[in-house]
C-alpha cells in the first residue's frame, strides 16, 4: 500500500530524512519509534505533503501512485489521514462545519454523494460515543481552548469520522491519560481491518499493549535502523536508544 | 481659491422645497465660505494622506438628484433577513416614503429634517451649527452647507427600544451624482436603542455620498450600532459618524466596511461624562481597486472611561485599506481604560494595508494598549485544514472568514450574523484570485 525508498528530505537548509526506506502493506499496523529529533514527525509531515519539506531523493508510492506529486487536500480523498503531534488551533472555525466541509470535499473529490447535515450528524454521534468526546466540543473553534488530551482525541475522532485507509498517528499517546489511551486504541482498533493500515508514532511501549502492531521500527537520525516484530519495543523500553546510536556508528562506517 | 470639483460639489441643486430660517443660511454660508476659502485638502494633509482626492479631482458630479423621490430602484436592496419591516429608506439622498415604514414604539419619535430645520431650537440646528474648524473635515463642512434631506431620530428619557430601526441609505443610477445627507439621533437619559445603518446601491452606482451622522447619548443610555456599509464597488461613500457619550453610557459598534470604489468613514467618539463605555468591533473587506479608509478617533475626555477597539482588515487584488486608530486620554480623565486591537490580512502582493494607531495620554492611572499587525493566514492551519481534505482555496477562504469574523460573532441577531457573515465570505477572493 505504502512504500517509501531511500527518501531524503531537506527542512530549512538541514538533511533531516536521510535514505529511509519503509513498506506498509494493507491491513498492518507498523509502530515507529525513535530519539527526540530523530525525523518522525518530519515523515508524517511529508506523507500528509507539509510546504517546506524538500524532497531531496527518493520516492514514496501510495496504492501503486506517486504520493508525493499530489497537494495534501488530494491525499486526504485518496485516504490519507494524519493526526498532528501538535493539533493546531483555529479560532473562528466552528469545528462541526469544518468536520462536515472536509468529510463532503473528500466525497466529492472521490466521485460519492455528499452528506446532508442529518446524515452527517448521525455519523457524528456514532464517531463520538466510541471516543467520550463531549459534544460540546463540536461546537467550539478547531482545537479552540481543548486540553492537551481534547485535542489528541479530537484527532482520532477526526480519523474515525473520515475513514482513511492509510492512518499516521504522530504520538496521540502523549499527554493521555490511562482512560484515554484506552479510548484511543479503542478508536484505532474498531478502524483496523484488512483493507487498511496504521503507522503509530509513539515513545511508550505502553500503547503498544492496546494496539498490536505487526512491525516495530526504529527511526534514529533520518533513517529506519532496525526493524522487527512487538518484542523490539520492549526491548526499547529496558535498554533505551543507546544500542541504536552504537548501531547507526556501525551502519554509517 | 477655484476647484473644479469642489466647484461641481458646490454647484446649487434641487431648489430647497421651503425657505430657510436666517440661522440656517447663516450657517450654511458659514460652511460654504469656509470650504471656498481653504479648498479641498492636499495630500500633505495627515488626515487625507492615504486617500488621496485627486482620483476623484478628476470627476465632476451633479448636484443633487432631482429624480430622488420617484426614481425605479432595483427591488430588495434595502432588505436584510432578521429584522422587521420598519426601515427608513433614503435614496440619493432623498427619503422615500413610498418605501419606508416608520417604526412605531413608545418614546421614539422620527422627524423629518426639513421639519427638524424649521424649529428654531432642536437638535436640528445645533448639528447644523457645528463648526468644523479643522480644514481636513471638508465633506462635513459641504454637509453643512448642502444637506436638506435626513431625520432626526429621538428616544425619549427612559424609553428601551425593543425593535431595531433599520435605516436605508442607497445609491442609485449611473449618472455622476453628489449627495448629502444629515442624520441626527438623540437618546435620552437610561434610553435603549438597536440601530442598523445599512448603505447599499445599486450595482451600478457612481454616486458620491456624502453623510454625517450625528448620535448624543444621554447620561446611562445605551445604543447598539450596526453599520454595514455594502454599496456598489463603483460608488464612493464619505461618511462621518459622530457619537458623544454622558455618564455611563454605553455605546455598542460594529462596523462593516465592504462595499464602494472609494469609502472613506471618520469614526469620531466622545467620551464625555465618567464611566462612558465604548465597544467597537469593525472590519474592513477589500478587493480589486477598492480603497477603504476608517479613521477612529477616540477622545476620553471624563474619568473612568473605557474603550475597546477590535478590528481587522483583509486586502486582495489591488486593494488598499487604511486604519487610523487614535486614542486620546485628555487631561483629568483619569483611570481610563483604552485598548486597541488591529490584526490584518493581505491577500495579495499588490495589495497594501496601511495601519496606524495613535496612542496620546494626557491623564493619570490610565490602563492603555495597543497592537497592530499585518500578515498573512497561518500557514500551519491552513495545512491542518487541507490534511483533511479541504481544498486550498476553500480552507483560505474558511480561514479568512474566521479572521474577520471578530468584528460580527457577538451578534444576538441570528438571522442577520448569517447575512453578514455571506457577505464576508462572499468577497474573499476564494475563486482563483492570486494569493
Ligand atoms: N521547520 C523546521 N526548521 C528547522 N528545523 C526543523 C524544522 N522542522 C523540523 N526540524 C528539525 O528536524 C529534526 C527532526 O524533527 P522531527 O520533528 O521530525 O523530530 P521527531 O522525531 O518527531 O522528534 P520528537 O520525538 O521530539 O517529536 C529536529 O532536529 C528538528 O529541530
Ligand atoms: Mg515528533
Amino acid at each position: 500500500m505504502l512504500k517509501i525508498e531511500n527518501l531524503h528530505v531537506r527542512v530549512a537548509g538541514k538533511d533531516i530524512l536521510k535514505g529511509l526506506s519503509l513498506s506498509v502493506g494493507a491491513g498492518e499496523v507498523h509502530a515507529i519509534m525513535g530519539p527526540n529529533g530523530a525525523g518522525k514527525s518530519t515523515l508524517g509531515n511529508v506523507l500528509a505533503g507539509r510546504d517546506g519539506y524538500e524532497v531531496v531523493d527518493g520516492s514514496v508510492t501510495y496504492d501503486g501512485i506517486d504520493l508525493l506529486a499530489l497537494e495534501p487536500e488530494q491525499r486526504a480523498a485518496a485516504g490519507v489521514f494524519l493526526a498532528f503531534q501538535y493539533p493546531v488551533e483555529i479560532p473562528g472555525v466552528n469545528n462541526t462545519y469544518f468536520l462536515r466541509a472536509a468529510l463532503n470535499a473528500q466525497r466529492k473529490a472521490r466521485g460519492e454523494i455528499e452528506l446532508d447535515s442529518i446524515q452527517f450528524l448521525r455519523k457524528v454521534r456514532e464517531k463520538l460515543a466510541v471516543l467520550h468526546l463531549k459534544d460540546e466540543l463540536l461546537h467550539r473553534a478547531v482545537n479552540e481552548g481543548f486540553s492537551g488530551g481534547e485535542k489528541k482525541r479530537n484527532e482520532i475522532f477526526q480519523m474515525a469520522l473520515l475513514e482513511p485507509r492509510l492512518a499516521i498517528l504522530d504520538e496521540t499517546d502523549s499527554g493521555l491519560d490511562i482512560d484515554a489511551l484506552k479510548m484511543v486504541a479503542d478508536g484505532v482498533n474498531a478502524m483496523r481491518d484488512p483493507t487498511r493500515a496504521f503507522v503509530v508514532i509513539t515513545h511508550y511501549q505502553r500503547l503498544l499493549d492496546y494496539i498490536v502492531p505487526d512491525f516495530v521500527h526504529v527511526l534514529a537520525d533520518g533513517r529506519i535502523v532496525q526493524s522487527g516484530d512487538k518484542s523490539l519495543a520492549l526491548k526499547l523500553e529496558e535498554e533505551g536508544y543507546a544500542w541504536v546510536a552504537e548501531r547507526r556508528v556501525a551502519g554509517a562506517a | 481659491m477655484a476647484d473644479p470639483l469642489l466647484d461641481s460639489l458646490l454647484a446649487p441643486g434641487p431648489a430647497p422645497t421651503r425657505a430657510a430660517p436666517a440661522w440656517l443660511d447663516a450657517a450654511r454660508r458659514q460652511a460654504r465660505e469656509a470650504l471656498v476659502r481653504e479648498g479641498l485638502p492636499g495630500a500633505r494633509n495627515e488626515a487625507w494622506k492615504y486617500t488621496s482626492l485627486r482620483a476623484l479631482a478628476q470627476r465632476r458630479y451633479m448636484p443633487g438628484d432631482a429624480q430622488a423621490a420617484t426614481r425605479n430602484l432595483e427591488r430588495g436592496l434595502a432588505d436584510l433577513p432578521g429584522l422587521g419591516d420598519a426601515r427608513l429608506v433614503f435614496a440619493n439622498g432623498v427619503f422615500r416614503a413610498d418605501l419606508s415604514r416608520l417604526p412605531e414604539a413608545a418614546g421614539l419619535v422620527v422627524e423629518p429634517l426639513a421639519d427638524a430645520l424649521a424649529d428654531a431650537d432642536g437638535l436640528a440646528r445645533a448639528s447644523f451649527e457645528r463648526r468644523f474648524d479643522d480644514p481636513a473635515q471638508v465633506f462635513a463642512r459641504l454637509n453643512t452647507a448642502l444637506a436638506d434631506d435626513g431625520f432626526v431620530l429621538r428616544v425619549a428619557p427612559g424609553a428601551r427600544v425593543a425593535e431595531p430601526v433599520h435605516v436605508v441609505v442607497l445609491g442609485a443610477g449611473a449618472q455622476a451624482l453628489a449627495w448629502n445627507l444629515r442624520l441626527v439621533v438623540e437618546l435620552g437619559a437610561g434610553s435603549a436603542l438597536t440601530l442598523v445603518e445599512h448603505h447599499a446601491g445599486e450595482a451600478d452606482d457612481a454616486q458620491l455620498g456624502n453623510v454625517v451622522a450625528e448620535f448624543a447619548l444621554g447620561a446611562g443610555a445605551r445604543l447598539d450600532l450596526l453599520q454595514l456599509q455594502v454599496a456598489a464597488e463603483s460608488a464612493t461613500r464619505i461618511r462621518r459618524s459622530a457619537f458623544t457619550l454622558a455618564a455611563d453610557a454605553v455605546l455598542n459598534l460594529r462596523t462593516l466596511e465592504l462595499g464602494g470604489a472609494l469609502a472613506r468613514h471618520d469614526l469620531v467618539v466622545g467620551l464625555d461624562g465618567d464611566r462612558a463605555r465604548l465597544t467597537s468591533r469593525g472590519v474592513f473587506v477589500v478587493r480589486a481597486r477598492q480603497h477603504s479608509d476608517t479613521r477612529l478617533d477616540v477622545r476620553h475626555r471624563a474619568r473612568d472611561t473605557a474603550c475597546d477597539l477590535v478590528w481587522r482588515g483583509v486586502a486582495s487584488g489591488r486593494a488598499r485599506g487604511v486604519l487610523h486608530g487614535a486614542i486620546t486620554v485628555d487631561p483629568g480623565a483619569d483611570g481610563t481604560d483604552a485598548s486597541l486591537d488591529t490584526k490584518n490580512l493581505l491577500l495579495s502582493a499588490q495589495a497594501e494595508i496601511d495601519v496606524q494607531p495613535v496612542l496620546e495620554i494626557h491623564a493619570d492611572e490610565v490602563k492603555a494598549a495597543h497592537g497592530a499587525t499585518v500578515g498573512q493566514l497561518d500557514e500551519r492551519a491552513l495545512f491542518y485544514l487541507r490534511t483533511r481534505g479541504l481544498p486550498e482555496a476553500e480552507a483560505r477562504a474558511l480561514l479568512t472568514l474566521a479572521f474577520c469574523r471578530v468584528a460580527v460573532d457577538t451578534l444576538e441577531n441570528v438571522a442577520l450574523r448569517e447575512h453578514v457573515d455571506a457577505l464576508l465570505l462572499e468577497r474573499l477572493p476564494v475563486h482563483g484570485e492570486p494569493a
